[in-house]
């Protein structure tokens, strides 16, 4: 994400924490728009199974991702604590559904490592560092690369 | 002050000037002996010098000032119009439209205009032309005599008259001049800055009536009065100030009132002048002071309007159409509630809302004309690269059409009527040899029908050659052969807008850009429209393009699929029907209903949308019957819901172009619909 790789002149930065599983995720406060309790999802056919459809965003209509899936983790059904995390990036705004979302906090930014090579599995590529807090381990999250662009594809052809 | 916050009305003057000169220059190819139209011509391009000189943009009002030149030499009957001049003047204005557009684009305006300026030269020196701008500029102003002998209006402190008589004694001229504005002049204030801004290089304002800051703040009526000490004499200031738009009279008094030798002398000066020069253009005036006052009655007739910002009007859209989804939520709400009040009040607000909508779409309603206006010309320039003779007849140009609409549709058109004239109509040789009038007619038409507008481009030139069609086609893999045989003539026809399909056999400049008609046929289809092709063969073709009316709230049915809502657009709706399920019958793996005696293929939306079925062996199933073009289908839905008017909104970025979705809408209870693409579900 630009915008993380980008601070590198700030000591501090402000990011949103948000649980996955077990492991706890950073995303940098200046994309997130707003975090809401889960609203009601109308599925958009013939799209990636990470994308559990649209909702009405007061007004404006917002594609939902589903994080858990996107990373290839266990699916787990939506609960109370569930939450929809709405990131704007430069052409669009989405929805990302997560299992929590935990604080706000400030970290130094130069706790921010590259990720280490064992991490591995499908996420890697997601990530563009992790940042070691305390005893947390915060994974950074590569926005960009997660939410790619949903074009057509080409099995849809009739 | 800055001239910026004049630039855009600037630009919007130029660019109506420019149109003018270009609609005129046709009109003067095909009558080149009707001195009237280069009258015509002459003044767009005058007002158009007047105000790029003030406005700092010194090339345009170079290129115009020799445009003007050999236009004056036409009217003079110096030199006779033929071809290769009009070829010129057109070439200067489209780079005076270049530049224009230039401007807009945030740019200097510059161009190298040095090429052109010569070949204007050149052909001005061809006869021996003595064109004076000046006597040009007095010809359309009308003096009024009645006042020149009028004692001075305004009254001057001894302050002022003593500056007066000073410059007097200096040889300058004190003149009050009065400047009436037309009734309808919309920016007083910037006139009123042109204005001042040409006297101030003639000379210097001492006095104004009424005071700067009045004339500012628009706080007079048509008239105001200046008094200006300058060395040039009352005929070229008038013709100086009438070359600002919307200026309606000029009259210059010399000031006398505090006589001394040197200002009788000068008085005496201009009032010799101004005879003299009113005699030299009598005879030149009547004529375009004649169309001139013809044109003040006719704008005084015309309605008010102003201008405003489409911003504003995009703003008051989205406005109403998050009203139109609280119109739904409350009807939603009254049906439940069965109170009688509320239905009431809620079908009132249903109709006043109505209104308002068909106020608000009114208002973003522009006339085709816009885009249509510059066709003329490129079908005569196209006509003469090709060699070809073509006549363009445009119908309907005042049919309105939603803005979006009107900002897409340009680009298709274009390249429909390349292809018109470079694949449709043939070479005028080609054409005797058909017995067929050497040159070709290609018609542009425009009207409504119901909820659409359509666009037909006819050509009377060769049609589509469905033999060289069909073999290309299946050389390029398009449709195999066993299909190909089953094609009707307009399938065949339509296979010229398939994609990586291209019938021209050398690739020319004019429509072989390896772009095909397909981009054509997409652009349409993303506006909602159609394009279908009828040619016959030797006969011609014509294309005809469907668009609908607006773009942003339209009428849906909504149906059921499981639990799911979605809209489908009432414009692709032939009707709804349910059928029994014995009634389907199987063709090729293909399920298909006898509708009203027609074979319609069956879609079925919970299969392409790749949902569960719940709903598997119902007796009966609910339909709904939808066409494209000429191709009908029939979707399998499992129940219909009723029609609403639903705001149309986008999917976003992220979720590009899903398969037979075109967009999703916000229902009464808050929740999102998709709207069924039924373009692409019919091949």
């Amino acid at each position: 994400m630009a915008e993380v790789n980008g601070a590198v002149d700030r000591k501090e930065m402000k990011v949103i924490i948000f649980q996955l599983m077990d492991k706890e995720y950073a995303i940098e406060v200046d994309v997130v728009e707003a975090i809401e309790k889960l609203l009601p999802i109308t599925k958009v056919p013939k799209t990636p199974s990470y994308v559990k459809g649209v909702i009405n965003l007061r007004g404006v209509v917002t594609p939902i991702v589903d994080l858990r899936e996107r990373f290839g983790l266990e699916v787990k059904s939506l609960d109370d604590s569930s939450r929809i995390i709405i990131v704007s990036l430069d052409e669009f705004e989405v929805g990302l559904i997560v299992d929590a979302a935990n604080d706000v906090i400030d970290i130094p930014v130069d706790s921010i490592e590259p990720q280490p090579e064992v991490v591995g599995a499908v996420e890697s590529e997601f990530i563009s560092g992790v940042a070691k807090i305390d005893k947390r381990l915060l994974v950074m999250l590569n926005l960009e690369k997660v939410l790619q662009p949903i074009k057509r594809m080409t099995s849809d052809e009739l | 002050m800055d001239t910026n916050q004049y630039l855009e009305m600037f630009l919007d003057e130029s660019k109506e000037h420019l149109q003018a000169c270009n609609e005129h220059l046709l009109e003067l190819e095909k009558n080149p002996d009707d001195l009237a139209i280069v009258n015509e011509v002459f003044r767009s391009a005058h007002t158009l010098k007047g105000m790029s000189a003030t406005m700092g943009y010194e090339d345009i009002a170079d290129l115009t000032h020799k445009m003007e030149n050999v236009l004056d030499a036409i009217r003079n009957s110096k030199i006779s119009v033929t071809t290769e001049i009009l070829d010129v003047v057109f070439k200067a204005v489209d780079y005076l439209e270049e530049m224009v557009f230039d401007i807009e684009a945030g740019g200097t305006g510059k161009k190298d205009v040095q090429q052109l300026v010569n070949a204007l030269n050149q052909i001005e020196a061809g006869q021996a032309v003595t064109s004076s701008v000046e006597e040009t500029a007095a010809s359309i102003i009308t003096i009024e005599p009645s006042k020149t002998n009028n004692a001075s209006m305004l009254h001057y402190d001894d302050y002022e008259m003593t500056v007066i008589s000073q410059s007097q004694e200096q040889g300058f001229n004190a003149f009050e001049v009065t400047i009436g504005l037309r009734q309808d002049c919309l920016l007083k204030a910037a006139r009123v800055f042109m204005i001042f801004e040409i006297l101030e290089k003639s000379g210097e304002i001492i006095k104004s009536k009424p005071n700067v800051e009045q004339l500012e703040n628009e706080d007079f009526d048509e008239e105001f009065t200046v008094v200006l000490l300058t060395k040039e004499d009352a005929a070229s200031l008038e013709a100086k100030v009438m070359k600002v738009s919307e200026v309606e009279s000029v009259n210059v008094y010399p000031i006398t009132d505090f006589s001394n030798s040197e200002s009788n002398q000068s008085e005496e000066d201009t009032l010799t002048q101004v005879p003299a020069e009113k005699a030299k253009i009598e005879s030149a005036k009547e004529e375009p002071s004649s169309n001139k006052s013809k044109r003040t009655t006719n704008s005084h007739n015309a309605n008010k309007t102003i201008r405003v910002n489409i911003d504003r009007l995009d703003i008051l859209m989205n406005l109403f159409e998050e009203l139109v989804i609280d119109r739904g939520r409350l009807q939603s709400i009254a049906s439940d509630l069965h109170n009688s009040d509320l239905n009431e009040t809620v079908e009132r607000m249903t109709r006043v809302s109505g209104d308002l909508q068909n106020i608000i779409l009114n208002m973003r309603m522009i006339p085709v004309e816009t885009v249509f206006n510059r066709f003329p010309k490129m079908v005569r320039q196209l006509a003469r690269d090709l060699d070809k003779k073509v006549n363009l007849e445009i119908t309907g140009a005042e049919t309105e059409l939603d803005r979006t609409v009107i900002d897409e549709i340009g680009d298709p058109l274009v390249h429909l009527i390349r292809n018109a004239l470079d694949h449709g109509i043939e070479t005028p040789a080609e054409r005797k040899a058909k017995g067929k009038p050497e040159e070709g007619t290609v018609s542009l038409r425009a009207y409504h029908s119901g909820n659409h507008v359509f666009i037909e481009l006819e050509d009377d030139g060769a049609g589509v050659n469905k033999e060289r069609v069909l073999k290309k086609a299946i050389e390029r893999g398009i449709v195999t052969e066993e299909i190909a045989e089953t094609l009707t003539e307009r399938q065949i026809a339509e296979l010229i807008l398939a994609s990586g399909f291209s019938t021209a056999e050398k690739i020319t400049d004019v429509s072989g850009r390896g772009v095909g008609l397909d981009v054509v046929k997409s652009t349409i289809e993303s506006l909602g429209g159609y394009i279908t092709i009828d040619s016959k063969e030797g006969q011609g073709s014509l294309f005809q393009v469907q668009l609908p009316l607006t773009l942003s709230i339209i009428s849906v049915m909504l149906v059921n699929l499981n639990k799911d809502i979605y809209a489908i657009p009432l414009s692709s709706i032939i009707e709804t029907a349910i059928i029994q399920t014995s009634d389907i019958l199987n063709a090729h793996n293909q399920k298909v209903i006898d509708f009203r005696g027609s074979i319609v293929p069956l879609v079925d939306l919970k299969g392409i949308f790749e949902m569960d079925n719940l709903h598997q062996s119902e007796e009966y199933q609910s339909v709904v019957i939808v066409r494209k073009g000429d191709k009908l289908a029939g979707l399998v839905v499992d129940s219909f819901i009723g029609q609403q008017e639903i705001v149309l909104k986008s999917l976003g970025n992220y979720l590009q172009s899903v398969f037979a979705i075109s967009g999703a809408t916000i229902l009464g209870n808050g929740q999102v619909a998709l709207i069924v693409d039924c373009n692409s579900l019919i091949k």
